[in-house]
């Protein structure tokens, strides 16, 4: 039938996203079902993502988050009805029409909080991995919250295709972590324990923000928090800046930061070193 | 023979004029990196200062430093000009002074006329009077023979930046030429050129006879220009200074002659290679000495400058001369033709700091050597002035002895040529095609009167048959217009030089060129995709449009409107072709607007995409801003999917980016011993002045009238 929609079997009573693109029959409205990850609801595609993993990388940002980080620039990803539906086929077949620009980067799914359709991004990545012209580089970005034991196979399952994770630490202390995210950090850290016991490779992601987590103390409690991980094999400090801010109006949503400036950019090295000190410490009172 | 080929491999070049032959059999290709660069020697050092403080006065002045008002330039027109006699290794002036421009009169002379009254100078009258009552202008030429729609087109910007009151630029003598032979070995090759011309006198032939004679007499000038510099260069050149001086003088000549659009350089760090490498060989020249040659050179292109109109120079952000000289590439024989010139050439960025001109391009190719490639990378991070184009694209078209006019037109050296000039606005011709041939923003019927849309909601197949007969028509006038500038261009303000350094069976390309693709391809897809209905004013012209629902936009890689925006170039190409063109000129088209978008914009009514009346159009064969919303490889890929087979004078798609854009350099760390690297990348686009903007003469400044 010709307005079925591929996604949700909404029986066509939904209009189609017209803006998603030729190959697209999926609509715009459908609730996001869980039909063991056959489809995905996503809020965007980035096709020259080039700073969500190493080199030129299609980037599929998830629609639906569970945490409501203070700082967070894309407010649009939160609602876990809103975005649209679509299958790994399709994106699989937006990447094949473009793959020359993804030789040396690959595959990554942003978010949105992609742990939330752990069973989707299972089978993107491992369509990614036994795709016919070779082989595709996965890249998952995530804070990690949303990994418990009754997801643990699922998720266990998605890391079996996963090449690297860029991991967001969102707070070292817990109450802080708690307030700037509503969610607990010793969720987040058990994903962390995971990857180390897998030995994925995994980037530390970290957002500075002015008067949160701009110390260098915070920094160094950062550092030893991630020591133990040995799979770690970078680091990312992220300076706060207000660019999403115009996304809290046009949505109506009260800004939690308002009162805070950008980060100044120039402070970075010192944090990093910072971090580095709290690692090195850490491991040498371990060892 | 003579001792300027001393050394050479021998070969076809010997005999006729084949400056390709003669690279490919003696040509090193260079595979190293830049360590073997010298840097600036303190002569190099002093000049530059000189100049820099030349261009401050010139900047303080207004943009010009001095223009000549007495006399009528030409090839040995001036006495020599130096910046400092005694430090400069290549010498030659376009006059007397450095920076002082020259008085060019053939193109127009009322449009020279304005261009030195804007900026406070009065053109002697007895040359006014010359040229207006005696000696008949280009411009002049070209309003003899427009017609009353030809004329009406213009003024209401359907067809714009018709070359009727510039010089038309894009023609690319082989300068190399000079060098290699020597003028004596040219004059005699065009002699024998017009020796062998049919006897019946068509009016072919004769054209062909009076032209050749041009040709000839413009080498015998070339020879005093020489002279007055003192270089005897009716013979070969003998070293790489000489090789480079030669070169050098045979551009200056074009120079002094035309003030074309875009008077660029060619390809010549391979040919100059040859002899400096024979030179270090020897031990006639150090790599310093060879670097000097170079620097001084690339110094005296970064002086070209014309008479220009400030309105001009602001259409064309700034004083551009499109000086481009091509480097790098591949060879059909799969050597590169990379060679230590090349980087020479792309090391003045450092040697004299970065320059927007010459217009340095690097002919890329997967296949380049990865040490110049990443040169390359370097020089831009760190210049931003160079211009990168598609090398395996062109090359299967143009073989490997091709050079690039203005941005991005190539054109096998010295064997091909361009008719160029101005931009049929498609966008505006959608609308003709919905009003029936009236303009949407005077009321008045320039077009054919076709029967309008009609009814409350467009038709896509209803407006397409519209579109299509407008395109058709439109295409008439366009190449009819161009027929009668190139025709009048030829008559009154040849080449001679610049044909001279060319074959004599020349390919001429007759290059148009399109402005709104993506308007176009957008209004289309949203009357097949959303309901579109026009809004009508009380004389019955739609000058609005609502619309209902969604439609796919260019830009998203996305084939339903990715298709029309191709299928919209090939037909416009199908019906420019329909049409005879001037000298059997094998028409092509471009898709480049890279500044002159806001004019068209600016004088081109709502369109049905839901684009207000006046807003800028998207630059070349960009989406229209803000509508490409999944990133920048899907938007490129819809540009990408443009037939280059029916645009082969170019595609442009203008792409910012900001650095922190590009990647990060520190996310990746070892044992946790990172340093965190800081760099400044700036990427910016150029516009491109002279393919793209509406130059044509003002109203007020029409010879013959």
């Amino acid at each position: 039938m010709e307005n079925e929609c591929d996604a949700c079997s909404c029986g066509g009573r939904h209009a189609f996203d017209d803006a998603r693109g030729a190959s697209s029959r999926v609509c715009s409205s459908s609730a996001w079902r869980d039909d063991g990850g056959r489809s995905g609801r996503i809020h965007s595609v980035e096709s020259f993502g080039t700073v969500d993993g190493p080199g030129v990388r299609f980037v599929v940002f998830m629609q639906g988050c569970p945490l409501r980080c203070a700082y967070c620039h894309n407010p649009d990803t939160w609602d876990m009805r809103g975005g649209s539906c679509v299958e790994v086929d399709e994106l699989m077949a937006d990447f094949e029409r473009n793959a020359a620009f993804y030789r040396t980067g690959g595959i990554t799914v942003s978010g949105g909080e992609p742990l939330m359709q752990a069973a989707f991004v299972h089978r993107l990545f491992a369509a990614a991995h036994r795709r016919e012209q070779g082989r595709v580089h996965t890249c998952l970005d995530t804070s990690g919250f949303g990994f418990s034991g009754a997801k643990s196979a699922v998720i266990g399952a998605m890391l079996d295709e996963c090449d690297l994770v860029l991991l967001d630490v969102k707070h070292p202390d817990p109450d802080a972590c708690e307030r700037l995210t509503g969610a607990p950090l010793r969720s987040m850290l058990a994903f962390g324990d995971e990857l180390a016991r897998r030995g994925v490779a995994t980037v530390i992601r970290h957002v500075v923000v002015p008067g949160s987590t701009d110390s260098e103390e915070s920094c160094e409690r950062l550092g030893r928090l991630i020591a133990p991980w040995r799979n770690v094999v970078g680091l990312e400090l992220l300076p706060y800046h207000r660019m999403g801010v115009h996304k809290y109006a046009e949505a109506g949503i009260a800004y939690p930061l308002e009162d805070v400036a950008a980060m100044d950019a120039t402070r970075l090295p010192a944090l990093r070193a910072a971090v580095a000190r709290g690692v090195r410490a850490a491991r040498a009172s371990s060892s | 023979m003579d001792q300027a080929w001393e050394g050479f491999v021998g070969g076809t070049w010997q005999g006729e004029v084949d400056v390709r032959d003669f690279i490919q059999r003696n040509y090193t290709p260079y595979e190293g990196d830049e360590s073997f660069l010298a840097g600036p020697t303190p002569r190099t050092e002093r000049l530059w200062n000189k100049v820099l403080s030349l261009f401050k006065e010139e900047r303080a002045r207004g943009g010009v430093l001095n223009m000549d008002t007495d006399v009528v330039t030409g090839i040995t027109a001036h006495e020599p000009g130096y910046i400092d006699r005694e430090d400069e290794t290549i010498v030659g002036l376009q006059t007397d002074e450095p920076l002082k421009r020259a008085l060019h009169v053939n193109g127009g002379i009322r449009i020279a006329v304005q261009a030195c009254e804007q900026h406070g100078y009065r053109v002697d009258p007895a040359i006014v009077d010359t040229y207006a009552t005696k000696r008949k202008t280009h411009n002049a030429g070209v309003f003899d023979a427009y017609t009353p729609e030809m004329r009406a087109c213009r003024s209401a910007h359907i067809i714009t930046g018709l070359p009727d009151g510039y010089g038309r630029g894009r023609i690319i003598g082989d300068y190399r030429r000079v060098a290699l032979y020597g003028v004596d070995f040219l004059i005699r090759d065009k002699e024998a050129q017009k020796a062998s011309t049919p006897k019946v006198m068509t009016e072919g032939n004769i054209r062909d006879r009076e032209e050749l004679s041009e040709q000839i007499r413009a080498l015998r000038q070339l020879i005093e220009l020489g002279r007055q510099y003192g270089f005897d260069i009716a013979r070969p050149a003998r070293n790489t200074q000489e090789a480079i001086q030669w070169m050098y003088l045979g551009y200056l000549a074009a120079v002094k002659e035309q003030n074309g659009a875009a008077m660029s350089m060619g390809r010549t760090s391979s040919f100059i290679d040859v002899y400096a490498e024979r030179d270090l060989a020897r031990g006639v020249f150090s790599e310093e000495q060879i670097q000097e040659f170079v620097d001084h050179f690339v110094m005296k292109l970064r002086m070209v400058k014309f008479a220009r109109t400030p309105e001009y120079q602001s259409l064309f952000s700034g004083d551009p001369q499109w000086v481009t000289e091509a480097i790098g590439g591949m060879g059909v024989d799969g050597r590169t033709l990379v060679t230590k010139t090349a980087f020479r050439y792309l090391h003045t960025l450092e040697t004299m700091g970065t320059s927007p001109e010459p217009n340095l391009t690097v002919l890329w190719s997967t296949s380049l050597p990865a040490a110049f490639k990443e040169f390359c990378a370097k020089t831009s991070i760190a210049s931003s002035s160079i211009q990168y184009e598609n090398d395996d694209l062109m090359r299967v078209y143009h073989g490997d002895d091709y050079a690039i006019a203005c941005c991005v037109s190539s054109m096998r050296i010295g064997k091909e040529m361009q008719f160029f000039g101005a931009r049929a606005n498609l966008a505006k011709c959608l609308l003709y095609a919905i009003n029936g041939g009236v303009d949407e923003v005077t009321g008045v019927q320039v077009g054919p009167k076709y029967r309008p849309a009609e009814g409350d909601v467009l038709d896509y197949d209803d407006v397409m048959e519209k579109y299509l007969a407008m395109m058709e028509w439109l295409a008439g006038v366009y190449v009819n217009s161009l027929n009668i500038i190139h025709y009048m261009h030829d008559k009154y303000c040849y080449e001679a030089l610049q044909m001279a350094l060319h074959d004599k069976h020349v390919h001429r390309w007759f290059a148009t060129g399109i402005a709104g693709l993506s308007v176009v391809a957008d209004s289309l897809s949203a009357i097949k995709y959303a309901t579109v209905r026009p809004v009508r004013n009380e004389a019955g012209v739609v000058v609005d449009f609502e619309i209902d629902g969604t439609f796919p936009a260019y830009g998203n890689d996305d084939d339903r409107v990715d298709s029309i925006a191709h299928d919209v170039v090939h037909r416009f190409m199908e019906f420019i072709r329909m049409n005879d063109t001037y000298r059997n000129s094998v028409p092509t088209t471009s898709v480049l607007t890279i500044t002159s978008n806001v004019v068209y914009g600016k004088k081109t009514g709502a369109t049905p995409d839901g684009r207000a009346a006046g807003v800028p159009f998207a630059p070349g064969a960009n989406p229209m801003h803000h509508r490409d919303t999944r990133g920048a490889v899907a938007s490129l890929a819809s540009v990408s999917k443009l037939p280059f087979r029916d645009a082969q004078d170019g595609i442009s798609n203008t792409f910012s980016i900001v650095p922190a854009a590009l990647g990060k350099d520190d996310a990746f760390v070892d044992g946790f011993d990172w340093t965190a690297v800081e760099d400044d990348i700036s990427i910016h686009m150029r516009a491109c002045g002279a393919c793209c903007d509406d130059a044509a003469a003002p109203d007020t400044a029409i010879d013959g009238r």
